[in-house]
C-alpha cells in the first residue's frame, strides 16, 4: 500500500501526536544531565529542579522589591499591548480592507499605498517610534500595528475581491445600497477570513512586541527575558519562552474555535 | 406596449465587437429563450439587460423608459452558480431582499415586521418546494435545491423582468425536468417577463414562448474581431403559449423528456422502452 493511503489507528495517532514533545523534553533532560555532570554550576541547560524553583520564584512568590508576582504582571502588561495592537489592526483591516475591496475610489486611492507601506520593515522604524512617541505604551502598540495591519488589510481586500461578482450583482437586484452590500453581504463573508488572518498574525505580533519590550519597558514578558539574559538565567528564560508559546497557541486555538462557533457555514464544503 | 425594447444595440470591448446592431422587442409576460453557440454574446446581452454593463451604442428600454445604469430590484437574476449567499440560511436568503429594501440602515427587520416577512418567505419557500429546509445553509442543499432557492430569493422582489443565465445547465436531467415544471408554473402565475440564456435547445423550446438565436454571420478569422453576433433566428413557439392560460394543446411535457436515449444513434433495432 502506498504511504499516502496509510490508515492510522487511534492510539498510534495519539502517540505520534505526543512523540515530538516527549522527544524534545527527553533530549533536554539528557543534555542537561550531561552538562551538569561535567560542571554542576552550568547555567546553559539548568536541571528541572532549578527551573521549577525559578518558576516558583517568578510566578508564586511576591517580588521582594515591589511585592508583585512578576510572571503575572509581565503577562498582563504584554497582553495589554498585544491585544491593543492586534485590536487596532483588526479594526483597520476591516474598515480599509472592505472599503478597498468594494469601492473603486478607495481601491485607486489606497491599494498602491498600502502595498508600499506593507513592505516597510517595521523594526527599522522602531527608533523613529521611540523618538516620536516616547518610550511608553504608544510606541510599542504602534510597532505592532505597523507590522501587522498592512498585511491584514491586503489579505482582507483580496478576500473581498475574490467574492464572486455574481453575488454583488445579485445583491443589487435585491435593492441593496453600497452600504448594505458591505454590511450584509461582504462583512459576514469576510469575517471568517479575518479571524484566520488574525491567527496567522499572532506570531509576527509577538515578535514585534518582544522586540519593542527588549529595548525599553519596565515590565512585560520580552522585557523580563532580556533582563535576566544578563545573568544567563536560562532557568527563567526557558519557562518564559514556553509560557509565551503557550499563550500564542491558546489564542490561536481559541480564535479558530470562535470562528467555527460564530460562522458555522464557513466550515461547510463548497461554501467558498 | 412592450416590456423590453432593444434599439440598434452594439457592445464592443476595445476592438472586439461582441454584439452587432441588435434590435428586438419583448412583449410583456413572454418567456424569451436566448440560444446560440458559446461565446456568441448571450451572457453579454443578459448583462446589458441587467444593467451590469452598458451598451456601447444603442438604447435599451424597460416599459418604455431607459434602462437604469445599474442593476436594481425591477430586474431579478438567477445565475448558474453563486446566486445565493453561502452565509445565510434558506430563510435568511429568501428574506434578504425585502429586508434590504425596507430597512436601509441595518438591512434587518425585527419584531412584527419580521414575523410578517417570515410568513411571506415561508410561503415562497413552500412554493418552490423547499419547505422543511428553512434552517439549512446553501452548501447543505443539492444543486437543484440551490437553484430553487435562487428563484425564490429573486421572486421575493416581485421583479418585472426575471433574467436567467443558464440557470439549470448544471443539473441532472431528472432534477432539471422538475425545476422546468416549477419554472413554468411560476411564470404562469407571476406577472413577469422572463429572459433566459441557455445552450440547451430542448430547454429553450420547452419553456419559451419565443426562441431567439444569436450567432455570428461572419466567421472568417480576419472578420471575427470586427463583426459581432446578431440575431440569426427568431422563432415564436407554435402553438402560442400565453402566461396564465393554457394553449390549445396541453404543453406540459411528457415524463422522460430529458432522457437522451431516443436521440442516440440508431442501433438498427427499435427499442420499445424509449417511446415518449
Amino acid at each position: 500500500m502506498r504511504l499516502i493511503n496509510q490508515q492510522l489507528s487511534a492510539p498510534l495517532a495519539t502517540a505520534l501526536k505526543f512523540a515530538p514533545f516527549a522527544l524534545l523534553i527527553f533530549a533536554y533532560l539528557l543534555g542537561s544531565a550531561a552538562r551538569l555532570a561535567e560542571n554542576p554550576n552550568d547555567k546553559l541547560l539548568p536541571a528541572m529542579s532549578s527551573i521549577a524553583a525559578a518558576v516558583d520564584l517568578m510566578a508564586f512568590t511576591p517580588d521582594r522589591r515591589t511585592g508583585d508576582y512578576l510572571l503575572w504582571t509581565d503577562t498582563w502588561s504584554s497582553l495589554k499591548r498585544l491585544s491593543a495592537g492586534l485590536g487596532i489592526s483588526t479594526v483597520l483591516a476591516l474598515i480599509i480592507g472592505i472599503g478597498v475591496g468594494i469601492l473603486p475610489f478607495l481601491r485607486a486611492l489606497l491599494v498602491p499605498f498600502v502595498n508600499f507601506v506593507s513592505m516597510v520593515p517595521p523594526l527599522a522604524l522602531l527608533p523613529v517610534l521611540f523618538i516620536s512617541m516616547g518610550l511608553g505604551e504608544a510606541s510599542k502598540i504602534a510597532l505592532i500595528v505597523i507590522g501587522v495591519a498592512p498585511i491584514m488589510i491586503r489579505d482582507l481586500a483580496q478576500t473581498v475581491l475574490a467574492l464572486p461578482r455574481e453575488q454583488i450583482v445579485k445583491a443589487e437586484t435585491l435593492s441593496a445600497s453600497s452600504w448594505l452590500i458591505a454590511l450584509r453581504i461582504v462583512l459576514p463573508q469576510v469575517m471568517p477570513r479575518l479571524l484566520s488572518s488574525l491567527r496567522l498574525q499572532l506570531g509576527p505580533a509577538f515578535l514585534f512586541l518582544i522586540a519593542a519590550e527588549a529595548i525599553s519597558a519596565d515590565s512585560g514578558l520580552g522585557y523580563r527575558i532580556f533582563l535576566v539574559r544578563r545573568y544567563l538565567s536560562m532557568d527563567v528564560i526557558f519557562p518564559y519562552v514556553a509560557w509565551i508559546t503557550f499563550l500564542a497557541a491558546s489564542a490561536d486555538f481559541a480564535i479558530d474555535r470562535l470562528r467555527r462557533r460564530l460562522f458555522p457555514w464557513s466550515e461547510l464544503e463548497g461554501s467558498r | 406596449m412592450t416590456a423590453l425594447t432593444l434599439k440598434n444595440v452594439w457592445k464592443e470591448y476595445g476592438d472586439q465587437v461582441v454584439l452587432e446592431n441588435l434590435s428586438f422587442d419583448v412583449a410583456p409576460r413572454s418567456f424569451v429563450a436566448l440560444v446560440g453557440p458559446s461565446g456568441c454574446g448571450k451572457s453579454t446581452l443578459l448583462r446589458l439587460l441587467l444593467g451590469q454593463e452598458r451598451a456601447t451604442r444603442g438604447t435599451i428600454l424597460l416599459d418604455g423608459t431607459a434602462l437604469p445604469q445599474e442593476p436594481g430590484p425591477d430586474r431579478g437574476v438567477v445565475y448558474q452558480k453563486y446566486s445565493v449567499f453561502p452565509h445565510l440560511t434558506v430563510l435568511g436568503n429568501v428574506m434578504l431582499g425585502p429586508e434590504l429594501q425596507s430597512e436601509r440602515i441595518w438591512g434587518q427587520l425585527f419584531g412584527a415586521a419580521r414575523r410578517i416577512l417570515k410568513d411571506a418567505a415561508q410561503h415562497m419557500i413552500a412554493e418552490v418546494g423547499l419547505a422543511g429546509s428553512e434552517d439549512k445553509y446553501p452548501a447543505q442543499l443539492s444543486g437543484g435545491m440551490q437553484q430553487r432557492l435562487a428563484l425564490a430569493q429573486a421572486l421575493m422582489m416581485k421583479p418585472r423582468v426575471l433574467l436567467l443565465d443558464e440557470p439549470f445547465g448544471a443539473l441532472d436531467p431528472g432534477i432539471r425536468s422538475d425545476i422546468h415544471r416549477l419554472m413554468k408554473r411560476l411564470w404562469n402565475e407571476l406577472p413577469m417577463t422572463v429572459v433566459m440564456v441557455t445552450h440547451d435547445l430542448s430547454e429553450a423550446f420547452t419553456l419559451g414562448t419565443r426562441v431567439v438565436a444569436l450567432g455570428r454571420t461572419r466567421t472568417l478569422p480576419e472578420e471575427a474581431v470586427r463583426y459581432g453576433a446578431s440575431i440569426t433566428k427568431d422563432i415564436d413557439i407554435w402553438p402560442p403559449r400565453r402566461a396564465g392560460g393554457d394553449t390549445i394543446f396541453q404543453t406540459e411535457y411528457a415524463l422522460g423528456w430529458d432522457d437522451l436515449t431516443p436521440h442516440a444513434p440508431p442501433t438498427g433495432r427499435p427499442d420499445p422502452s424509449t417511446e415518449i
